[in-house]
């Protein structure tokens, strides 16, 4: 098999010009400044990407994590020759994508967001016919159909036509597809939304499987437990621009401290906060409203701390929950915003 | 090539699997419509002898202007809408126009069969078999031809500026005013008497087919002259391609 292809981008910008479809699953979150409720009869402009720069090794498993509305699925779409740049360039191997189309598309397998069989096929035909696009001769695209409808445990009702299927088949077929061809580089974007855990187990193993084979993957999500289990790098994205980037430890590492601890307090949490930033091992306090959110290097050991300085401010604690070091408090701490929301 | 013929090789799959109800959508009116004015009209004597060498190469140019229409439009409408069934198409390794050209040339062949199926049994159906004969029949081959690329390219054309939500709308109010002003089920010369619809039926591309098909197949009887015909389809053909292929692009890239 050919080995992995590199990815890269430069600066790339996408506006859009209209309001998303309405069954956009990404419509129903957006983040933008750009889209008031006064502007609906205006000229919309909804700015997608700000000038993001990634570049993706040949062979590595490399995240993009960020919330809805991020530019996860732009970035996706202008690096598969879905989507138009409004500026900038994209590069899967040798080729600028939006330069060489078809040299381009025929690095890439792509996994879209949205389930876009071919309803008047069955999986099976899917496969073959996904194959036949790519000049895979008869013998040989039956062989790797057959294999892969196998591996993804849709050999039972391969023959049936894909309308009927539950969206947890219809996502393996859509991966199975992407696959069909030995691409150099495979996009999977939220490959596990809709999946029921054993399912999105099993998808897991074959992600690293395949990528062991070497090809590169570049998976978006919004669920860091799948970012942190699979890739080797993550860039965090949101507002179309790159908040950090690292492999998975690198991150976790760099949220200073490490550990949060999230703390309401009845009243004085400014006073609190001070207290706090003065005592070893805290490197962090914000302060929202009443709340305190305190980056530390321990967890439950601070809650005493924590408990004086409270009482000592004469104010109650209301409210406690310790996390662990883990890209959500990253996010949260870049952003102020939690990437589950 | 390899990935267009696969294209092409997709369509054609799905059009035999769904063979039988394509061919009653297509068939059945054209037939209906010959039944009685081809035979109940014309025996009962509500209509003049010799109006089915008027009406055979009418219902020709319908059927195939509607099957090209439909076999194009309909899928391309779906497919773009969320269901986005065409992406991975759009993925395969060809330039994405020659998809589109690919959608023309399969809607192209539907309507050669299309057009095959429904001479001869208009052909049956209409008493006395009509004075329809194939005495140019190199004429007949490049009409329909010109025809049956048109239909394709309308169909694209409208396929990427459609709706689902509108499919309704483009029946009652487009494809039904062009059938019944298309000049299928009477000559272009009755409308003298309507001067101004006569000049504004000219923008209907189904009148070109009607006329054209009527100098090939029933050159006895009053139709545009074929050279006129022929040019003027040409010149639709590349008109409307080219703008189906614009509205494509559009409707395919984010
Ligand atoms: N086709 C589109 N037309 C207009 N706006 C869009 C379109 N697709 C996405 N957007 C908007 O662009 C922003 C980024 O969307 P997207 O790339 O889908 O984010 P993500 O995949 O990270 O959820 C969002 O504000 C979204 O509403
Ligand atoms: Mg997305």
């Amino acid at each position: 098999m050919a080995a992995g292809a590199g990815i890269r981008t430069v600066n790339l910008c996408k506006v859009y010009t209209s309001p998303p479809p309405a069954a956009s699953g990404a419509a129903t979150l957006t983040l933008g400044p750009q889209r008031g409720p006064g502007l609906r009869n205006k000229k919309v402009e909804i700015q997608a990407l700000a000038g993001l720069s990634l570049e993706v090794r040949p062979g590595e498993i490399f995240g993009l994590l960020g919330p809805n509305g991020a530019g996860k699925s732009t970035t996706a779409g202008i690096l598969t020759t879905r989507i138009r740049p409004t500026s900038g360039e994209a590069w899967v191997g040798d080729y600028e994508v939006w330069r060489d189309q078809v040299k381009a598309k025929r690095l890439i397998g792509v996994v879209q967001q949205r389930p876009n069989l071919d309803f008047s096929l069955t999986a099976r035909e899917i496969l073959q016919f996904h194959a036949a696009y790519f000049g895979i001769g008869k013998a040989e695209r039956n062989k790797l159909s057959s294999e892969l409808l196998e591996r993804f445990q849709l050999t039972d009702r391969a023959d049936e036509l894909v309308r009927g299927y539950s969206g947890g088949m219809m996502q393996r077929v859509a991966i199975a597809r992407a696959m069909m061809h030995h691409p150099r580089v495979l996009f999977l974007d939220e490959p596990s939304t809709g999946l029921d855990p054993q399912t999105r187990l099993l998808l897991w193993e074959i992600i690293r499987e395949y990528n062991a084979e070497g090809t590169t993957i570049l998976l978006t999500t919004h669920n860091m437990e799948e970012a942190d289990a699979l890739c080797g790098r993550i860039a965090i994205i949101d507002h179309g621009k790159m908040i950090a980037l690292g492999t998975p430890a690198e991150l976790k590492a760099s949220i200073p401290g490490g550990y949060l601890l999230r703390a309401r307090l009845s009243l004085g949490a400014d006073e609190a906060a001070g207290r706090l930033r003065n005592e070893a091992g805290v490197s962090e306090v914000q302060v929202t409203g009443g709340r305190l959110d305190i980056y530390a290097d321990r967890g439950g050991a601070l809650v005493g701390l924590l408990v004086s300085a409270a009482s000592a401010c004469g104010a109650e604690l209301l409210d406690l929950e310790i996390s662990e070091p883990s890209l959500e408090n990253l996010f949260l701490h870049h952003t102020g915003r939690s990437l589950r929301q | 090539m390899s990935a267009f013929l696969a294209l092409l090789a997709r369509d054609a799959h799905v059009a035999r699997r769904n063979f039988v109800p394509l061919m009653l959508q297509t068939m059945l009116q054209p037939m209906l419509f010959v039944f009685v004015f081809g035979q109940v009209m014309t025996r009962s004597g509500m209509m003049t002898p010799g109006y089915e060498d008027f009406l055979l190469p009418g219902i020709m140019a319908i059927t195939m202007m509607m099957t090209g229409i439909q076999a194009v439009a309909m899928p391309l409408i779906s497919e773009f809408q969320f269901t986005k069934e065409i992406e991975d198409r759009l993925l395969a390794p060809v330039n994405i126009q020659w998809l589109a050209v690919e959608k023309i040339v399969a809607g192209m062949l539907q309507t050669a069969v299309a057009g095959c199926v429904v001479a001869p049994a208009a052909y049956l159906l209409i008493s006395g078999g009509a004075g329809a004969s194939l005495k140019r029949p190199v004429e007949a081959v490049v009409m329909a031809l010109l025809v049956a690329l048109l239909s394709s390219a309308v169909g694209l054309l409208m396929g990427c500026s459609v709706g689902q939500t509108q499919i309704g709308l483009l029946f009652s109010l487009v494809l039904a005013p062009m059938i019944m002003f298309g000049c299928a089920y009477y000559p272009w010369s009755a409308l003298a008497s309507f001067p101004i619809v006569q000049k504004l039926v000219l923008l209907n591309p189904l009148v070109y087919a009607s006329e054209g098909l009527r100098g090939v197949l029933t050159p006895h009887v009053e139709h545009m002259p074929v050279w006129v015909v022929m040019l003027v389809l040409a010149l639709m053909d590349a008109l409307i391609v080219a703008a189906g292929l614009n509205q494509f692009m559009k409707k395919a890239v984010g």
